[in-house]
C-alpha cells in the first residue's frame, strides 16, 4: 500500500507537523502546569489554555481566507497578523 | 459529578481515537494535500499553493451556493425546532397512544436518505405525485420548473424527514419532569405559559442543545435528498454547498478546487457549531 | 385547549403518513398505471414488483448487504464507545473536553469530498468492496454519538455504585459487565438505535465504497432507477421494502426511546 494517492507535498507535510508540534507543546507544558490555567476573559467565557489554541488556530485559519479573498496572495501578512492575534488570545481571552 | 483525575482514562479512549482518526484524520489530510495541487488523474500531481482557495473565495459561485445554504439551514431550524417542541409538548404522557405516537413518529427518519428523495420526487410530481395534483388544484405548482416551489418542496420534504427527531429529543427531556413539579404548579395556581417557561423549558434546556447542534450539522453537509429530489435545480436555485461541491469534484473532476472549497465549507460548519456549543454550554458549568 | 391538543400529534402523523401512503400505493400499481393516470389507490392491484424484488438476487442481495455493514458497524461503535464513554462519564483526563469536542467535529466533515479519499484509501488497505469497510468508515459519525449518548446515561449512574463494587472485590472488568452495563441496558438500546439508523440510512460513502460484492441496496435502487429507464412500480416497491428493518427496530425499542433519553443526562 503506497502512499502517493495522499499527494503529500513538503508544504503540507510542514503544516501538518507544526500542529502535531503545537499539541506536544501543549501536553508538555500541561505536565509542567497541571490545569489548564482556567480564567474568564474577555469573551465572557471560562478557557484553558487549550481553548486557547483552539481559538488562536480558528481564527488564524479565517484570518488567512480574510486575506486571500480580500487582499492578495501573498500570505506572509496574513501569518504575523495570526501571530498577533494569537498572542492577544493568550493574553487577554 | 465530581470527577477524579486520572490519565490512565486515555487507554479507554483508544479503540475510539484509533478507529475515528483513521477515518478522519488520513482523508482530511489527504483533502488538505489537494487542495494545493493540480492533477490530471494518475496520482501525478502540481504544486499550485494557495490558488484555489483564491478562486473559490472570489467566485460568485462559491457565495450564491453558500448564500442558499445558510437559508436553508436557518429556515429549517426556524420551522423544525418550534414545530417539534409544540408536537412533544402536546403529545399524551403515558399509556397505549404514547408507544403509537413514537413509533409512527420515528417512521421517517429510518428510511435511506435517497428513499426520501424518490418518495417526495414521486410524491409531487405534478401531473401524477398527490401532492402535486392537490396544489396544482388551487394554484400553479411545478417543482422541476419554478424555482420557488423547488424550495418549498424543499423545505417541506426536510421538515417531515427531520421534525420527528426534535419530537423525540424533546419528548424525552419532559418525560424526565417529576409529577410533583406539575402538581405544585397547580397549586400556585401558574398559567400554562409560566409552567411551560419555569418547569418545561428549563429541562429540556440540555436535549434542544443536542436536537439544534444536530440538526444544523446535518442540514448544513445536506447533499442525498435534494440531489434526488431536484439535483439542485431548476437552474442553480437548490444547488446547496455539498451539492456544488459533487458537481465540481466528481462532474467536473476538479479535485483542487473542489478541496479548497471543502476546506473552507468545513471551517465554517467548524465555527458556527463552536460558536453554538460554546453560547448553549455556557449555563451548563454554573449549576 | 387541552381538550384539543391530541390534534397536534394526529395531524402531525397524518401528515408523516401521507407520502409513504404514496409510496406503498405505486408499489402495488403496474407501471403502466403509475405513467398513465392520476389514482388514489391501486385499480390493477398487483404484488409483481414485490414478487422481482424477492426472487431476483441482484435486488435481494442488497438489503442482505446493507443489513450484514448495519450490524457490524453497530456492535463497533457501541463496543468501542462503552469505556470511553466510561472514561468521559468518570475521570478528567490531558485533554479530555477537546477531545469530546473533536469527536463531535468529525460529525462535520462533509462527506462529498471526503468520498475520494475514503475510497483510495480503503483500496490501499484492500478492503475496498467489503462489508467491514463500510462498517468501518460509518463509525466516523456513529462512534461519536454514541459515545455522546452513553456518556450522558453513564452520568446519571451515581458514582458510588463504582465504588461499593470496587470494596465488595470486584474487578473492574468484572464489574463493568455485571453491574454496571445492566445498570445503563436502556442508554446501549438507544445508542444502538441511532447507530443502526444513521448506518442504514447513509448512502454517499457505503456507495463509493462498494462496487458489486457488498453494494447497499440504496445504491442498487439508483443503478438500476437510471439502467432501464423509469420503472417507478419496481422502485415504489424497493422504497417500502427498506422501511420495513426500520420499522421492526424502532417496535423493538420502543420503550427504551421515551424511558430511555429521560434517564440520562437530559
Amino acid at each position: 500500500m503506497g502512499l502517493t494517492w495522499m499527494a503529500w507535498t513538503w508544504q503540507t507535510a510542514t503544516f501538518f507537523g507544526v500542529i502535531a508540534l503545537l499539541l506536544v507543546a501543549m501536553t508538555v507544558w500541561e505536565f509542567a502546569s497541571p490545569g489548564g490555567a482556567p480564567r474568564r476573559g474577555v469573551l465572557g467565557i471560562e478557557t484553558t489554555r487549550g481553548d486557547r489554541l483552539f481559538i488562536s488556530l480558528l481564527g488564524s485559519a479565517f484570518i488567512h481566507l480574510a486575506w486571500l479573498g480580500l487582499v492578495g496572495p501573498d500570505l506572509w501578512w496574513a501569518l504575523g497578523l495570526s501571530l498577533i492575534y494569537a498572542v492577544a488570545v493568550f493574553r487577554w481571552v | 459529578m465530581d470527577k477524579t483525575w486520572n490519565n490512565r482514562a486515555w487507554f479507554m479512549v483508544l479503540p475510539v481515537l484509533a478507529l475515528v482518526a483513521f477515518n478522519a484524520i488520513i482523508p482530511l489530510m489527504t483533502v488538505v494535500n489537494y487542495s494545493v495541487q493540480e492533477t490530471f488523474g494518475d496520482n501525478v500531481f502540481f504544486f499550485e499553493g494557495v490558488i484555489w482557495f483564491q478562486q473559490v473565495l472570489n467566485s460568485d459561485r462559491f457565495h450564491a451556493a453558500l448564500g442558499r445554504q445558510l437559508t436553508f439551514t436557518f429556515t429549517i431550524l426556524a420551522i423544525e425546532i418550534p414545530l417539534g417542541v409544540a408536537i412533544a409538548l402536546a403529545m399524551p404522557r403515558r399509556g397505549f397512544w404514547v408507544s403509537v405516537c413514537l413509533v409512527l413518529m420515528a417512521l421517517p427518519l429510518l428510511i435511506p436518505w435517497n428513499v426520501v428523495g424518490a418518495i417526495w420526487n414521486i410524491f409531487s410530481l405534478p401531473d401524477i405525485g398527490l401532492l402535486g395534483r392537490v396544489l396544482n388544484s388551487f394554484t400553479h405548482y411545478n417543482y422541476t420548473r419554478e424555482p420557488g416551489d423547488a424550495w418549498f418542496t424543499l423545505i417541506l420534504m426536510d421538515v417531515w424527514h427531520w421534525t420527528s427527531l426534535v419530537v423525540l429529543l424533546a419528548y424525552a427531556g419532559l418525560q424526565s419532569i417529576p409529577d410533583a413539579f406539575y402538581q405544585a404548579a397547580k397549586i400556585d395556581g401558574a398559567s400554562p405559559w409560566a409552567v411551560f417557561r419555569y418547569i418545561q423549558l428549563p429541562k429540556m434546556k440540555r436535549v434542544l442543545i443536542i436536537a439544534v447542534l444536530l440538526r444544523f450539522m446535518d442540514s448544513f453537509m445536506i447533499y442525498t435528498e435534494p440531489a434526488v429530489l431536484t439535483g439542485g435545480g431548476p437552474g442553480n436555485a437548490t444547488t446547496l454547498l455539498s451539492i456544488d461541491l459533487v458537481k465540481i469534484a466528481l462532474g467536473q473532476f476538479d479535485l483542487g478546487p473542489a478541496a479548497a472549497m471543502s476546506i473552507i465549507y468545513f471551517l465554517i460548519v467548524l465555527l458556527l457549531s463552536w460558536i453554538f456549543y460554546t453560547v448553549m454550554m455556557r449555563g451548563e458549568g454554573q449549576q | 385547549m387541552r381538550r384539543l391538543g391530541w390534534l397536534i400529534p394526529a395531524l402531525y402523523i397524518l401528515f408523516l403518513m401521507v407520502p409513504i401512503y404514496w409510496l406503498l400505493n405505486m408499489s402495488f400499481k403496474t407501471t403502466n398505471e403509475i405513467l398513465g393516470g392520476f389514482t388514489l389507490w391501486p385499480r390493477n392491484f398487483t404484488l409483481a414488483s414485490y414478487r422481482e424484488i424477492l426472487t431476483n438476487p441482484v435486488w435481494y442481495n442488497g438489503y442482505i448487504n446493507s443489513i450484514i455493514y448495519v450490524t457490524v458497524n453497530t456492535l463497533i461503535s457501541v463496543a468501542a464507545a462503552l469505556p470511553a464513554a466510561y472514561a468521559f462519564s468518570r475521570y478528567r483526563f490531558l485533554g479530555d473536553k477537546h477531545l469530546f469536542f473533536w469527536l463531535l467535529t468529525n460529525r462535520m466533515a462533509p462527506p462529498a469530498v471526503f468520498a475520494l479519499p475514503f475510497f483510495q484509501l480503503y483500496s490501499a488497505i484492500g478492503l475496498f468492496d467489503t462489508h467491514i469497510a463500510v462498517a468501518l468508515a460509518h463509525c466516523l459519525f456513529n462512534i461519536p454519538l454514541a459515545v455522546w449518548i452513553l456518556e450522558g446515561f453513564m452520568s446519571g449512574v451515581p458514582k458510588e455504585v463504582d465504588e461499593t463494587a470496587y470494596i465488595d472485590g470486584y474487578s473492574f472488568p468484572r464489574f463493568f459487565v455485571k453491574i454496571f452495563m445492566p445498570l445503563i441496558a436502556s442508554g446501549i438500546g438507544v445508542a444502538a438505535f441511532f447507530c443502526f439508523m444513521f448506518s442504514w440510512v447513509e448512502l454517499l460513502l457505503a456507495k463509493t465504497l462498494t462496487s458489486v460484492e457488498a453494494k447497499p441496496i440504496a445504491a442498487i435502487m439508483t443503478r438500476t432507477a437510471s439502467a432501464s429507464g423509469y420503472e417507478l412500480g419496481l422502485l415504489a416497491a424497493a422504497g417500502a421494502l427498506t422501511i420495513v428493518p426500520g420499522a421492526v427496530v424502532i417496535y423493538f425499542v420502543r420503550n427504551y426511546i421515551a424511558k430511555g433519553f429521560a434517564l440520562g443526562r437530559v
